[in-house]
């Protein structure tokens, strides 16, 4: 396979992926600004801050608030990471990678792009909004889907996954980023509504609160939290389950091209820090400096891959 | 503007549809108009769905747009097809053996057949090919032929597209459309399939591999890149074929071969077919500016190294001035009478035909010996006083320039208008393959349709469209 056409195959999926959690985000922050209205501002600006967006929404708008942020994160095309901007360059990708892609996987990006463009075309109302981010869900399910259902499972396949889960585990990774005090026990008023509905916002934003209530039954800690997002192998979106998967890809790829690589070695030791670990150890050794490293390490798994296997040159 | 000209069509005769129309007539009348629009607009969803597009240069608002479609198929009958091909074999088999000779002793040059200075002094005559001899002695792979058709046996070929001819992945998905919307009209009309072009394109260019290549023959799609106007065709080719869609920094020059880089190091290319034009396919060889090519890829071609498709220099042979000398190329060639007939063409360069154009400007249409697409053309019915004047004063002055035929009354077939089954103006694109022991050819082709009343422009960029084309089973 071309260099570039697994470079294409990686960053459309990263792209997706990215729509896909940005929309998460947004009604997260939706939920929470609708029951609890006096903290809104401060709410908007972590979703700002998980998305990763501050800076860029500064830039263009006077003051947060949740019309604009939800205008700036959903459609605004001089953020490149919303999502009319990501799912164009979703589509980008996949018109480079075309010859790579079956018939079903294009179109369904390519459907989901007019469909998703036609969605956000005009700034829409807070009664639009939950039908609006369900469409974004949607449309992302059925590109899953049909890659799924026609795909070869070889290095096409495999450079896809490894771009949905780069993303995925830096998205969940940025997520207990911006709150992770909220979940230490220093700070935790233990029971008090606050702490919950925060505790709540995070497990929305991972589209984890129902899997995490049936799991626990209702009982809401910030270390069962914790561990469920970062540790729990049946949790698709945790860091465990995404460098498990990581590990899976990059270890197909290296039985089909016979080899293994720098990035092999590192996406392992990714995966070894969250192996036979207990949430109570990354507590007492410090919860930010953990996901802050995961991040960077994160980071530099998707820089290896890139030379490894000759993206650009 | 274009006055309506008295043009034969192709599906109502005088007592009524034509027969290769009669089984095809006989399904539309029962169908209903509501229906068959509403099949038109799907059709235009299949078409967006599946990203059938061509890009817009400097249209930065909506960067990509459809070819219009038209549902009505073009239908050509088993014996006329016969005839065609036969003749576009010849035409095509000419226009390589005139290549070969062209590039090496220059035969028809000596026997005075075409004058010699037509070839010295023509940009699309490539000096570095002279003497190269590329593999298979194939010099045109892919050919589209046009072809207009003005009576019930009168076709003329308009030109000759011997570069990088495109719209073969219309006449597919054409056909893929067709065989969607109306699966149950194919039971009733027995139509030549058209499917297995990709696998014939690829066969083909396998069968030209260079002589460095020792095993599979590794092919690739050269194409300019996302931005380039038919990008869904080069990627539509590269994919149907199972050949890499490449572009130019996906390449370089790796132990004297032309190398592409792959997750696992650099593999060498055998064939590539290319989709950029000669100038644009080696900075060191050629236009020194381009970056669309690879450096060295010539030499490397030169030395047997890799096969480039369509072989550099081949525009030689579609050029417009040497379309003029087709019916004496073929005779000289093929020892046979031509099967398809030229346009008649006054070459503006001999006094005789210069004092002609000049008395009949305003019947004739005037092209530019090295123009393209349209460019720097007159058509004579359709200018006014000031305009013909004009133009007369640029005749006489660079007469060489130009060559002047005759305005042709098009065949029509209809198309589904708002008020039902309405004449529009027709041309035909066939593709050719060549390969060193077989020409295949598509039956049917791409047929434009011009879609205004009454015009006579079918190219899409000026209110073109296309229309599925049946050759009826024998």
């Amino acid at each position: 396979m071309l260099g570039k056409t697994a470079g294409g195959l990686l960053w459309m999926a990263r792209y997706l992926e990215r729509g896909e959690n940005t929309a998460r985000l947004v009604d997260a922050g939706l939920r929470i600004a609708l029951t609890r209205s006096a903290a809104s501002e401060e709410e908007w600006t972590s979703v700002l801050a998980t998305a990763g967006a501050q800076a860029r929404f500064a830039e263009i708008y006077e003051k947060v608030d949740g019309p604009s942020v939800i205008n700036f994160l959903l459609r605004d095309r001089d953020n490149p990471s919303s999502v009319l901007s990501v799912i164009e360059s979703a589509r980008n990708n996949a018109r480079l990678v075309r010859t790579a892609l079956t018939r079903e996987a294009w179109e369904a990006v390519n459907v989901c792009w007019m469909t998703l463009r036609e969605a956000l075309a005009v700034r829409m109302s807070n009664d639009a909004l939950p039908n609006t981010l369900r469409t974004i869900r949607q449309q992302n399910a059925l590109v899953r889907g049909a890659m799924h259902g026609t795909m070869l499972r070889n290095d096409i396949y495999n450079f896809v996954r490894i771009g949905t889960f780069l993303e995925r585990a830096d998205n969940t990774a940025r997520i207990l980023d911006v709150k992770y005090y909220v979940l230490l026990p220093s700070v935790s008023l233990v029971g008090s509504s606050l702490d919950n509905a925060q505790w709540e916002t995070i497990l929305r934003s991972a589209s984890a609160e129902r899997a995490f209530g049936w799991l626990y039954g209702g009982e809401t800690t910030p270390l069962a939290v914790a561990d469920f997002l970062i540790l729990d192998r049946r949790m698709p979106r945790s860091l465990a389950f995404c460098c498990a998967k990581l590990v899976d890809n990059l270890h197909h790829l290296g039985l089909e091209y016979g080899d293994r690589r720098q990035c092999h070695d590192l996406a392992e030791a990714l995966h070894g820090r969250l192996t036979g670990r207990d949430i109570q150890t990354i507590f007492e050794h410090g919860l930010h400096e953990f996901v802050l490293d995961f991040i960077a390490d994160n980071n530099a798994l998707g820089r290896l891959i890139e030379t490894d296997y000759r993206f650009n040159g | 503007m274009a006055e309506p000209i008295a043009a034969f069509d192709e599906m109502l005769g005088a007592e009524g549809p034509r027969p290769a129309y009669a089984d095809y007539a006989h399904w539309f009348e029962q169908e209903t108009p509501l229906k068959l629009r509403a099949k038109a607009r799907e059709a235009e969803n299949f078409f967006r769905r599946t990203g059938i597009t061509f890009n817009v240069y400097g249209d930065a608002a909506q960067t990509e747009r459809l070819i219009p479609f038209d549902i009505v198929p073009r239908i050509i009958a088993a014996r006329e097809w016969a005839k065609l091909s036969r003749g576009i074999e010849q035409r095509v088999r000419a226009i390589n053996a005139f290549l070969f000779d062209i590039y090496h002793r220059q035969e028809i040059l000596r026997a005075g057949r075409v004058p010699k200075m037509l070839i010295a002094q023509n940009s699309a005559f490539l000096p570095q090919m002279i003497g190269v001899t590329p593999p298979g002695n194939v010099y045109t792979h892919i050919v589209g032929v046009d072809l207009v058709r003005t009576g019930a046996d009168e076709f003329y070929v308009l030109e000759d597209n011997a570069r990088t001819p495109s719209g073969v992945s219309y006449m597919l998905e054409n056909r893929e459309t067709m065989l969607q919307m109306f699966p149950e009209l194919f039971t009733r009309v027995r139509v030549r399939p058209v499917s297995n072009y990709p696998k014939l394109l690829r066969r083909s260019l396998a069968a030209c591999a260079p002589k460095a290549c020792k095993d599979r023959p590794v092919v690739a799609v050269l194409t300019p890149g996302i931005h380039n106007s038919a990008y869904f065709e080069h990627a539509f080719l590269a994919d149907q074929m199972g050949a890499e869609l490449v572009e130019g920094h996906d390449l370089r020059v790796v132990d004297g071969r032309i190398a592409m880089r792959t997750t696992c190091g650099y593999r060498a290319v055998d064939v590539l077919y290319r989709r950029v034009d000669d100038d644009f396919l080696d900075p060191l060889n050629f236009n020194p500016q381009s970056l669309l090519g690879v450096p060295g890829a010539f030499d490397i071609y030169r030395a047997g190294g890799l096969t480039i498709a369509n072989a550099p220099g081949a525009g030689i042979a579609d050029d417009k001035a040497i379309y003029s000398y087709m019916p004496d190329i073929v005779e000289f060639y093929t020892g046979e009478t031509p099967i398809l007939r030229n346009v008649p063409t006054w070459r503006c360069a001999e006094p005789q035909s210069l004092k002609y154009v000049l008395e009949h400007l305003a019947e004739l249409v005037v092209k530019e010996v090295h123009g393209s697409g349209g460019y720097g053309m007159l058509v004579g019915p359709a200018a006014s006083h000031k305009e013909l004047a004009a133009f007369a004063a640029k005749l006489k002055a660079t007469p060489d320039n130009y060559i002047a035929q005759p305005t042709l009354a098009l065949s029509t077939v209809p198309i589904l208008a708002r008020s039902g089954l309405s004449p529009r103006h027709v041309d035909l694109r066939p593709f050719v393959l060549v390969s060193p022991n077989t020409i295949d050819i598509t039956p049917g082709g791409l047929t434009r349709v011009a879609l205004r009343k009454g015009s006579l422009v079918v190219n899409s960029s000026q209110g073109g469209g296309t229309k599925d084309t049946w050759v009826l089973e024998d």
